[in-house]
C-alpha cells in the first residue's frame, strides 16, 4: 500500500514498514519517529545507521546483537526506543521488521 | 582414503551417518562420527516428562544402536575444529584429519545468559524443560505443587522447537484441570514476540486457543533479570511479572565448540547458506540441524528435511558438481493442545502455516492448524517413527523434503 510520509509517497506494508529502502530518507525517518513518539537524538541516528548497515549486509538483527553493537547496550536501547525497541527502530530506519525465526 | 567426519550424534548427525554410509563410495571414503554422549534422547519427549505422560525409559536409547556398523563412532569430547588445517582436535589431544566435515552439534540452553536465572531459585521455583534433568526436576515439583502463578516464559529467539512452550502452557492447563486444581492456578504465557507466534494466521489461531483455556499472554517482554528474592521477572522496559513457579525456556546457543573454534556467530550458531547448507566460511564444511544460523525452526523435522537435501549436496560436492539441492525451510510440527488433541502446522521460509489438509490435498487425513484427536495420535506415533524411521534415514511416506502448497488455504 502507499503512504504519504514527509511529503513523499512511499510503499509500506500493512504494519507501516517501508517495503523499499531506496524510498527512505532522513525526513521520512524523522516523520516515522514522530509517529512513534520518539524524539531523535544523535545517538538515535548512530543506531539507525548501524541497523541500516547490518540489514544491507544481510546480517539478521536481534536485541542481543544491538546490545553487542558497540553503539548502545540493551538498557540504553530501551531508553532510546521505549517499548518493543527493535520494532520501532527498524520501522524508523526504513528496513523490514526483523523476522524472529520460527 | 578420504575422510568424512560428522560432529554430533544427535538427530541430525545420526541421520546423516545413515544416509551417507549407503550413498558415498566406501572404497574412497571413511566415515566417522564424534560425540562424547552415550545416550540418545528423544528430545520432543522432554515436553511430556513433567506431566508424567512419558517416563524416562520411553525417550532414552543408546547412541551406538543408531550408528551404522561401517561408520566409526568416536565417543570423545571435541576440543576444537581447526578449519584452516582441516583437523579436529579431541579432548585427549588426538587429532582427526578430515576432507569433508559435517557439523551437527545442535543447540542447548544457556540460563547463565540472563541475570539471576540460574540463581538461588533454579530448580526450586525456576525450571527449564529443555534438558532431561530440568524436565525431571519440574515433574517432581509439579507432583507436589499446590497452585499459584505459573509463568511460562521464552527468554529470546531463536529457540529449539518454538512451539514447545505453548504446548507446555496447554498441557499445564489440562494437567491442573485433571487434578481438579485449575482454579488455583493462574497461567501466564510470556514471550519476547509480539504475539503467541511469529506468523499472523497461526498466531490468531493459537491466541484464540490461549483465550479459550484461560491462559493470559504478555507479549514483547524482553527479560532483563530474574529476581530470586521477590520471585519476579523484570523486562528492560520495566515491566514486572510475579511468579510462584517459573517455567522458562532460557537463551538457546550453539555448542561452545564453535566459540572455541571461531566458527560461530554471537550465539555460537554457524553461518550457513540457507539453501545449500554449506558453511559460509569453508567450502568443505557443511552444517545441519540446530547448529546452523538458517532462518528455519530448530526442530527435528527441519533436520530431517535438511538431511535429504544435504545428502544430495554432499554427493554433488564430492563429484565437484554445483550444489543444486536447495533447502526451502520446510518444517512440520505437531502442537499438543491438551485433552488428547493437537494441531499440526506445515510451513517453510516463504509460506506461513495455514489451515488445510495434510499430507494429501483435499483428503488429509490430518487437519492443519486445527485441533483434532487424530493430530494428537500422530504426535504420539511420531516417537515410533523417530526411533524406527527418521534416525535411520528412511523417508517418511508422503512427506517430502520440500513443502507442498496444494490442499492449503493461503
Amino acid at each position: 500500500m502507499e503512504k504519504l510520509i514527509a511529503g513523499k509517497t512511499v510503499q509500506v506494508n500493512e504494519e507501516g514498514y517501508l517495503t523499499n529502502f531506496n524510498e527512505w530518507n532522513k525526513e521520512i525517518g524523522e516523520a516515522l519517529a514522530l509517529e512513534a513518539q520518539v524524539a531523535l537524538t544523535p545517538k538515535h541516528w548512530e543506531l539507525i545507521n548501524y541497523i541500516q548497515t547490518e540489514v544491507k549486509n544481510e546480517s539478521p538483527l536481534s536485541i542481543r546483537k544491538i546490545g553487542k553493537s558497540g553503539v548502545v547496550d540493551i538498557k540504553e536501547f530501551y531508553v532510546l526506543f521505549p517499548n518493543a525497541p527493535l520494532k520501532t527502530a527498524t520501522k524508523i530506519a526504513g528496513v523490514p521488521k526483523p523476522a524472529s525465526c520460527i | 582414503m578420504k575422510s568424512l567426519v560428522i560432529l554430533g550424534a544427535g538427530t541430525a548427525g545420526t541421520m546423516m551417518a545413515n544416509h551417507l554410509h549407503k550413498k558415498i563410495d566406501r572404497k574412497e571414503w571413511d566415515i566417522s562420527i564424534i560425540d562424547e554422549r552415550k545416550e540418545h534422547h528423544y528430545q520432543p519427549g522432554y515436553l511430556f516428562l513433567p506431566f508424567d505422560i512419558y517416563q524416562p525409559s520411553n525417550i532414552i536409547k543408546n547412541v551406538k544402536d543408531f550408528i551404522p556398523s561401517d561408520v566409526e563412532l568416536i565417543q570423545q569430547r571435541i576440543e576444537k575444529i581447526d578449519a584452516k588445517e582441516n583437523k579436529i582436535i579431541l579432548g585427549e589431544g588426538e587429532i582427526i584429519n578430515y576432507d569433508l566435515l559435517i557439523i551437527a552439534t545442535g543447540a542447548k540452553i544457556a540460563p547463565e545468559e540472563i541475570e539471576g536465572m540460574a540463581g538461588s531459585e533454579w530448580q526450586k521455583s525456576v525450571f527449564d524443560f529443555y534438558t532431561f534433568e530440568g524436565a525431571l526436576a519440574l515433574r517432581d515439583k509439579l507432583r507436589m505443587w499446590e497452585g499459584g502463578n505459573l509463568v511460562v516464559h521464552i527468554t529470546e529467539m531463536p529457540i529449539k522447537c518454538p512451539v514447545a512452550p505453548l504446548e507446555f502452557a496447554f498441557l499445564a492447563d489440562a494437567f491442573f484441570e485433571h487434578k481438579n486444581m485449575r482454579e488455583k492456578v493462574n497461567i501466564t504465557y510470556v514471550t519476547p514476540l509480539s504475539g503467541a507466534f511469529t506468523k499472523p494466521k497461526s498466531t490468531a489461531a493459537l491466541e484464540h486457543l490461549l483465550g479459550e483455556k484461560n491462559i493470559s499472554i504478555e507479549s514483547d517482554f524482553a527479560i532483563a533479570e530474574v529476581n530470586n528474592e521477590k520471585k519476579t521477572i523484570v523486562d528492560y522496559g520495566g515491566k514486572v511479572i510475579p511468579f510462584d513457579l517459573l517455567v522458562t525456556v532460557p537463551t538457546n546457543k550453539g555448542d561452545d565448540l564453535m566459540e572455541r573454534s571461531g566458527l560461530g556467530d554471537e550465539l555460537n550458531y554457524v553461518p550457513t547458506n540457507k539453501e545449500t547448507l554449506q558453511s559460509q566460511a569453508f567450502e568443505n564444511i557443511f552444517v545441519i540441524g540446530d547448529a546452523t544460523n538458517v532462518p528455519a525452526s530448530k526442530a527435528g523435522s527441519v533436520a530431517h528435511f535438511e538431511a535429504e537435501i544435504l545428502t544430495e549436496n554432499i554427493l554433488h560436492y564430492i563429484k565437484e558438481e554445483p550444489l543444486s539441492a536447495s533447502f526451502d525451510g520446510h518444517a512440520n510440527c505437531f502442537i499438543e493442545t491438551g485433552h488428547n488433541k493437537a494441531l499440526l502446522i506445515d510451513f517453510n521460509y516463504t509460506h506461513e502455516p495455514v489451515s488445510g489438509l495434510f499430507p494429501f490435498p483435499g483428503i488429509g487425513p490430518l487437519q492443519l492448524l486445527k485441533e483434532s484427536m487424530l493430530n494428537h495420535w500422530g504426535k504420539l506415533a511420531f516417537r515410533w517413527i523417530y526411533w524406527n524411521m527418521l534416525l535411520k534415514g528412511i523417508p517418511i511416506p508422503f512427506v517430502g523434503s520440500h513443502m507442498k502448497t496444494a490442499g492449503k488455504n493461503f
